[in-house]
């Protein structure tokens, strides 16, 4: 069984008293070094659910677990120290004058010694390749490159999670792959569970599990081909499958015995040409 | 949107001014400026002056950009000296223009109160064009930290003054882009009559002020998220420290006072 590091147990949440549901009895988790996509229309309560995530909002109903801790206002920062988060907006969370002062931002808060701060600046820039840019203002930074240094402002600090509240969701196609290959490396390199939330169908294909969130419930939860496979039912609440995925379904529909739900173009390749040659 | 608007003044440089602590920078000029009003000879003028223009000599910033520091000023200067050769009545009449009587006294006077008020523009353009803003919030924190036991914000100030450095930038250049997008449309805030630049100008600020805000939201929930309490507990990147320079050119400007005071007439 796998250690879980972050649980909701029947969590609610609402913004005010007389304001509606936004999340409505919600238990999820997410396990050590996990990489979870959450996806969900647009009010779909995602964003909420992550700021429950790190105490930045608590709920109204139930219990938040980070690293077998309840959270609550004592362990609070503790617990933003081991839960990073990184925004949508590259620019309203760039704090420091610098790409080397708002990394050290992050170290600044949680009172890490300066000779300390200056290694995990050094080392964390150079996770997301950023090393060269040290003393880079933000304007001369394109909206991709500000990412990677919210990236590795997070993760200077060390948490044990990383939280991507559509933090690619401003970016052009370039700036979103550097993002999905400066956290695939990341996770590669260091032992950290990342909830990715995102409208990108092709961000959701990388991930070990999904979570399709409606109307303030968990809609769906499993793996990425798993939920590729349900076609009717995600487009039943007006969400999509990549194009990869149609293609499969489509030749299924044709009579084809297309046998596992392909992700990207490599495995829709191999479908076709192990069809082809038992034929 | 040129980059020298971004920066403010400051020239990049590795003059030993420049590698100074803006603390002791700061302290110099306060005194400067004070011990400037005390001069009133050719020699307490010229330990100033000497003292001023040394210190522009070794930044080897090019003088146009000094120029371009005073030139807003340079108006002013001419205009108090004009006043002064109206308006001073003392010594004896040297010539007379246009039926004014100009009196030496009058000469005198007027060259001593634009010098004062050429140096002290001089040096004090200087703390700007060697110091990053950040290097001067940082001195004016560290300045202001004794205020902090009579519970004067003193972290919140510099953190205020820094993130608004930060984001200058940023809204100038959202500025630029609304502008350019309200021109598209035929609004013209550049020429016409007053009153219909101030009502073009409304269709500018309304959405600056609303991402403004949108934008200090998010900064706050950005920062809280990355585990800002408040000054409590903090350390610094950034240190400030007096090293062999600062000493020097502290004794050094010492003497400079000393002579002032020497030489009073
Ligand atoms: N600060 C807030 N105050 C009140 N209501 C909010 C606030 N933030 C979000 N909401 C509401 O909560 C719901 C879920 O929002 P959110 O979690 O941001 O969804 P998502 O991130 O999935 O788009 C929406 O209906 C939204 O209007
Ligand atoms: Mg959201």
């Amino acid at each position: 069984m796998e250690q879980s590091f972050l649980e909701f147990q029947n969590v609610s949440f609402q913004y005010r008293e007389d304001s509606p549901i936004v999340l409505d009895d919600v238990s999820i988790q997410v396990n050590q070094n996990e990489w979870v996509a959450v996806i969900g229309h647009n009010g779909s309560g995602k964003s909420t659910m992550a700021k429950l995530m790190n105490g930045l909002l608590s709920p109204n109903e139930g219990y938040v677990y980070v690293d077998g801790l309840l959270l609550s206002e004592e362990n609070i920062w503790e617990i933003r120290r081991k839960v990073g988060m990184v925004f949508q907006n590259p620019d309203n969370q760039f704090v420091g004058t610098t790409v080397k002062d708002d990394v050290a931002f992050g170290l600044e808060n949680h009172g890490i010694p300066r000779e300390e701060m200056v290694k995990r600046i050094a080392h964390s820039l150079k996770a997301v390749g950023m090393e060269e840019y040290e003393d880079h203002e933000p304007h001369r930074l394109s909206g991709g490159q500000k990412q990677r240094v919210a990236i590795a402002s997070v993760l200077a600090v060390a948490p044990s999670m990383v939280i991507l509240d559509e933090a690619t969701a401003m970016l052009d196609p370039k700036g979103r792959k550097e993002i999905m290959h400066t956290v695939n490396q990341v996770r590669q390199e260091r032992d950290v569970s990342v909830v990715t939330i995102t409208h990108d169908l092709n961000e959701v294909t990388l991930a070990d599990r999904v979570i399709v969130m409606n109307k303030g419930n968990v809609w769906f939860e499993g793996t990425p081909r798993e939920l590729f496979e349900q076609k009717e039912d995600l487009q039943s609440i007006g969400l999509d499958i990549p194009l990869v995925s149609k293609f499969a379904h489509e030749l299924k529909g044709l009579g084809l015995d297309v046998k596992t739900q392909p992700l990207n173009h490599e495995e829709l390749m191999d479908e076709l040409w192990t069809l082809h040659s038992t034929t | 949107m040129n980059s020298s608007m971004v920066i403010g003044q400051y020239v990049p440089g590795d003059s030993p001014v420049h590698r100074m602590d803006p603390r002791a920078k700061i302290t110099i000029i306060f005194f400067f400026v004070i011990v400037v009003f005390f001069a009133n000879s050719v020699a307490s003028y010229g330990s100033l002056a000497l003292f001023a223009l040394l210190s522009v000599g070794i930044t080897k910033i090019p003088p146009r950009f000094i120029a371009k520091g005073l030139k807003p000023v340079w108006f002013l200067i001419i205009f108090t000296f004009i006043l002064h050769l109206v308006v001073t009545k003392e010594g004896n009449v040297l010539f007379s223009v246009l039926g004014f009587d100009v009196y030496s006294g009058a000469l005198i006077q007027g060259v001593a109160i634009s010098l004062r008020f050429f140096l002290l523009i001089l040096i004090t353009s200087l703390l700007t064009l060697t110091t990053t803003p950040i290097a001067i919030t940082d001195a004016i924190e560290s300045i202001l930290h004794p205020l902090k036991k009579v519970k004067f914000p003193v972290h919140e100030l510099a953190l205020m003054m820094s993130i608004s450095l930060r984001f200058i930038p940023t809204l100038m250049q959202e500025t630029e882009k609304i502008s350019k997008a309200q021109a598209s449309r035929g609004v013209d805030f550049r020429t016409g009559p007053i009153k219909e630049r101030l009502k073009a100008i409304v269709p500018l600020l309304v959405p600056l002020f609303v991402s403004a805000f949108k934008r200090a939201e998010e900064l706050a929930m950005a920062m809280e998220a990355r585990g800002y309490q408040g000054g409590e507990g903090r350390t610094k990147l950034r240190e400030l420290a007096l090293r062999k320079v600062d000493y020097a050119v502290l004794v050094l400007f010492t003497f400079v006072i000393i002579a002032v005071f020497l030489t009073r007439a």
